[in-house]
């Protein structure tokens, strides 16, 4: 028997307590990369995995309050990178890595929660076509969610007075970057649905929006973040009134871009998506009105000249009352035309004056007034003296009335 | 007439001088048509003419109202 000399005997409570101060003063910091297992929270709230690897294991901890800062759900599976101090849970002789911070190898954690988000609520339908409504073509009034003092508001400002003036404007002004800013964003997007509740009429005094832009000008995914936000989202799709997202540069897409009705790649493009040009909608109506006008003028010339003709076939077979119609209608047509027509046309009152006065000078009738008279022989008008001869039974007709005669006698000219 | 949508109205008028162009109508009919197009014509034009609107600014005060105000914004 071999007497060993015992060195110092530890209790198993002592070895490990030591070999925790052994582990916290060699290891108080350590970046780890490895591969998720394991991955469960209990009711405690707080997150336990391992981190793994082709040949070893590392059991970790990630305490409640530092996973509520987490930006991305983890997953088993996921490579990450941990951060934080080697210790030992004494009770267990478990000796574990207490994570302070998490973040996934090659993609950053804002770019993984971009994605795990963005399939989620593209799961629940919220980037449907079906759910998207379309923008008003000439909005009363334009409400506005953005900063108050960006170069996005002054840029948005700008390109709606330049295209219409005069259209109503009504800005939320929100925080768009920071912790807070998901908050505001999606609250002034709720005010402004609120407030059209109790506003029922557009554009009108009352002060109802019909279109909102929501959005912010350019920056890195960080500044821009709140607008990948689920609250914001949530707030875009629930909103009764169309909104056109804005944010940031043309390359940038956001959640808030795939949920909003419509997708503006800057601010100032979204104010064109807003309104139509108002010039060009004046020259459109100018032009219509200037065929409306030259069309009813060739009307009337077309039936002036209609009139005229009918009048003189007239005479031969209709009863004078006839003729008298007619002529009563081409001035009520003349009066009509000239009281719609005249602030819209160039028909001077002086050109229908002398259309209906020739019209009438036309007239058989104002031929009779003045002493003239037709004869018919058989129904047929009698031009020449040559046509009769005596005795021929003749009809003469005056402006009023007519006699049958009897020819005595003929004489050429 | 005055509730019609700007878009409505313009479609109605065009089509109305569509019809005066093409069309072989009466002259009371034309008369008519001519009539509901220049309506139509002054309605589109007070629906794009605004008077200059201030830009008005929404905020949520300390109570939860909300409130209208004007905002000091020069728009040029």
């Amino acid at each position: 028997m071999v007497e060993t000399k015992k060195a110092h005997i530890y209790t198993v409570s002592g070895l490990t307590r030591d070999v925790r101060m052994l582990l916290d003063t060699t290891f108080p910091e350590v970046w780890v990369e490895g591969e998720i297992s394991n991955f469960h929270v209990p009711s405690s709230g707080h997150c336990y995995f391992s981190l793994k690897d082709s040949g070893s294991m590392l059991k970790c901890v990630l305490f409640k309050r530092s996973s509520s800062r987490l930006r991305f759900n983890i997953e088993d599976g996921m490579h990450v990178l941990c951060f934080g101090r080697l210790g030992v849970y004494e009770k267990q002789g478990q000796y574990q890595l207490y994570v302070d911070i998490i973040e996934p190898k090659g993609k950053g954690a804002l770019y993984i929660a971009f994605e795990q988000l963005k399939e989620k609520l593209q799961k629940e339908g919220l980037f449907d076509e079906k759910h998207k409504k379309s923008l008003p073509f000439l909005p009363g009034r334009i409400g506005i969610v953005t900063s108050g003092t960006g170069a996005a508001l002054k840029d948005i400002l700008k390109v709606l007075g330049r295209r219409f003036s005069g259209v109503g404007i009504m800005v939320y002004p929100v925080k768009v970057q920071g912790d807070d800013a998901k908050y505001e964003i999606a609250e002034a997007i709720k005010a402004f649905n609120d407030h059209n509740k109790h506003n029922r009429d557009p554009g009108g005094e009352s002060g109802a929006v019909d279109v909102l832009i929501v959005g912010r000008g350019g920056g890195s995914l960080e500044d821009l973040w709140a607008f990948n936000e689920e609250i914001v989202a949530r707030a875009i799709f629930e909103s009764d009134i169309p909104v056109i997202s804005a944010v940031g540069h043309e390359i940038d897409f956001t959640i808030s871009d795939f949920v909003s009705d419509r997708r503006a790649a800057t601010p100032s493009a979204a104010a064109e998506l807003a309104v139509p040009e108002k010039t060009v909608l004046m020259d459109r109506i100018g032009s219509l009105n200037l065929k409306l006008d030259s069309t009813i003028k060739n009307i009337f010339d077309r039936s002036r000249a209609r009139l005229s003709e009918l009048s003189e076939s007239y005479v031969l077979k209709e009863p004078v009352n006839v003729i008298l119609q007619l002529e009563q209608q081409v001035d009520e047509y003349a009066r009509r035309i000239f009281t719609e027509a005249e602030h819209y046309t160039d028909i001077k009152k002086s050109m229908i004056d002398i259309a209906a006065g020739r019209l009438r000078a036309l007239s058989p009738l104002s031929v009779l007034e003045r002493g003239y008279s037709i004869t018919f022989k058989d129904g047929k008008t009698v031009k020449n003296a040559r046509a009769l001869k005596p005795d021929d039974r003749i009809v003469t007709r005056f402006a009023e009335g007519r006699s049958a005669s009897r020819v005595e006698s003929v004489k050429s000219d | 007439m005055k509730e019609m949508s700007f878009e409505k109205a313009m479609d109605k008028l065009e089509k109305i001088v569509g019809e005066l162009e093409e069309g072989d109508f009466s002259l009371d009919a034309s008369l008519k048509k001519y009539e509901e197009g220049i309506s139509l014509v002054r309605l589109c034009r007070e629906k794009l003419d605004k008077a200059k609107q201030k830009v008005e600014r929404l905020m949520r005060d300390k109570k939860g109202d909300l409130k209208r105000s004007s905002l000091d914004m020069d728009p040029e």
